[in-house]
């Protein structure tokens, strides 16, 4: 684990609303592993107080990416970084994808911004290992393919691809995939990760779920984001213990 | 290498520097020690423990407000019993003063859990946690009620032999009272403050953000309500102060000093910067040299008014 003040190299608008951004920051890059995330501390005051979490979403050379979408000051705040800006980097965080294991397929499921983690995902699979990436959005212009290959995409609204949710999508595809070997890695938001957790459970098929959960330290000191465990006798913390955790291990 | 006497006694506490890390804040040293030498630092408070394991609050627990957070943790904790077979002996291997914060629902619990741990060599002294609610006698918080904290202090001290500091909470109308009340019960010093009650709420969906509705208010927002308090129970009483509130740098640490705290403690920013605490320290050592001062001691009530 790093602190690190990092060079912004660039901030990129890749879509209507999604930014790109690649920062220098060698320690990290060589260090880190797929699904594992960044605490970021977007400036250098008091304002925002508080680091932001950041998946990891490529890794180049010395170079870091992150994906994100302005939705609050701190986001606002990266979105016009510019190169030679510099951001505080306290990283690489958490638990991440544990990929290297005997199946055929790596079946990824990306809902909205959750692709994020996956371009470093794909990157470092074992040549064998077919990728398919279901990725699901409420409309066209929320569907985030950055890094991904082999793309299936399903919109709620139908405006592109598939109309109805990624895991409806996913129910449809399972009559070909399912002859297959094949490990799931998903990233989304909480109604998707319950859906797919169900519908895994139910059938008993091998599942890594990546959880988001609002959080202050980042590295687990504060205990600000807990996820109940199965069991629900304790809480696990989405920071330490995840960000990625098998489908069966957590109640969201 | 440094001439400068940094060393504090607070009413028996002895610490080699004033700097502390806050209850809750590092949990029980394990991850801060990755980025941070303990070694160097005054002295560590464990997070609040309890008689039994706390499974805490549901999320969402913490949410961002202007220069500042609000947490609903709920006391999460391994209980006593855990922490003194399981954490102490990672502890054991740090010079730094370990102090227990205790969290209970009834009197006789904390005097139970220092019961428990007060034979425990490591621990230099135990920090009671009083924003508690009374669970037994109606729901109130402990330290809402003078005749409760006076009770504890007097029961906890005919438990242990070591300091003893009570950490009052703000939300009161006279916060010397109470101070005054645990000198009258043999409490070695008093920490102040705890966290303010606050809350925030999603104009969107018109519900709050943290899932317990409220949450206490850290981080630099409340340092003029704690520099506030510490100076009204330094110029009301004579009990020993540990100041905590708002402490992000070296400069909010001299402050909290001047108005009358022995030593102090830093938390909200330990999640932002956890190594907050050897730089404020080494600003403390720089402060001393330019303004020749050879003992930190000497700032502790120094204000000029």
């Amino acid at each position: 684990m790093y602190i690190e003040k990092a060079f912004v190299e660039s901030v990129e608008k890749i879509s209507n609303e999604i930014f790109l951004m690649k920062v220098f920051s060698p320690a990290i890059a060589y260090t880190a592993k797929p699904g594992q995330f960044c605490n970021i501390k977007v400036s250098e005051t008091d304002f925002p107080l508080l680091r932001r979490p950041f998946s990891l979403c490529n890794i180049e050379g010395d170079y870091l990416f992150f994906l994100f979408d302005i939705h609050g000051e701190g986001t606002k705040i990266l979105s016009s970084k510019k190169n030679g800006d510099t951001i505080e980097l306290l990283g690489p965080l958490g638990k991440g994808f544990v990929s290297d294991s005997e199946y055929d397929t790596a079946l990824i499921i990306a809902g909205g911004l959750g692709a994020a983690p996956f371009p470093f995902l794909i990157k470092n699979l074992a040549e064998d290992k077919n990728v398919i990436c279901l990725v699901g959005g409420r409309s066209a212009k929320n569907i985030v393919t950055y890094g991904l290959k082999n793309i299936a995409i399903a919109t709620d609204d139908g405006s592109e691809g598939f109309k109805g949710t990624v895991i409806e999508l996913l129910k449809e595809e399972m009559a070909n995939i399912s002859k297959k070997s094949f490990r799931i890695f998903a990233c989304g938001p909480n109604p998707m990760l319950k859906a797919l957790q169900k519908y895994t459970i139910e059938n008993n098929y091998d599942c890594q779920i990546s959880v988001e959960c609002a959080m202050a330290c980042g590295f687990g000191i504060c205990q600000g984001c807990p996820v109940d465990s199965a069991n629900g006798k304790s809480y696990l913390l989405v920071c330490k213990d995840g960000p990625v955790f098998n489908a069966n291990t957590v109640k969201l | 290498m440094s001439h400068i006497d940094l060393s504090v006694n607070v009413g028996g506490l002895k610490l080699k520097n004033p700097v502390l890390l806050a209850s809750g804040t590092v949990g029980y040293g394990h991850e801060i020690a990755e980025f941070t030498d303990l070694n160097k630092i005054g002295g560590i408070v464990t997070k609040s423990l309890s008689l039994k394991p706390r499974k805490g609050n549901p999320p969402q627990r913490i949410v961002e407000t202007p220069s500042g957070m609000l947490n609903a943790i709920g006391l999460a904790n391994v209980g006593v019993e855990e922490f003194a077979k399981e954490k102490i002996p990672f502890l054991k291997q740090y010079d730094t003063a370990l102090i227990c914060n205790i969290a209970a629902s009834s009197v006789e619990e904390y005097v139970e859990c220092v019961h428990i741990l007060t034979g425990e060599e490591t621990i230099k002294a135990f920090e009671i946690n009083v924003s508690c609610p009374n669970v037994k006698e109606g729901g109130l918080e402990f330290g809402n009620d003078l005749d409760a904290v006076g009770r504890i202090t007097d029961k906890v001290r005919n438990a242990t032999k070591k300091p003893i500091i009570i950490k009052l909470s703000p939300n009161v109308s006279r916060i010397s009272d109470f101070a005054r009340v645990v000198k009258e019960n043999g409490g070695n010093a008093v920490s102040a403050i705890n966290t303010l009650v606050g809350t925030s709420f999603d104009i969107y969906t018109r519900k709050p953000k943290i899932k317990n509705i409220t949450g206490g208010l850290s981080g630099p927002a409340i340092k003029p309500v704690a520099l506030a308090k510490v100076l009204e129970i330094k110029r009301n009483t004579d009990i020993p102060i540990i100041g905590i509130g708002g402490i992000m740098n070296w400069k909010d640490a001299i402050e909290m000093m001047i108005v009358g705290a022995s030593a102090f403690q830093i938390g909200t920013v330990n999640f932002i910067n956890p190594t907050a605490g050897i730089e404020i320290l080494n600003g403390l050592i720089s402060f001393c040299e330019k303004n020749e001062i050879k003992s930190i001691s000497e700032i502790t009530g120094s204000y000029q008014i």
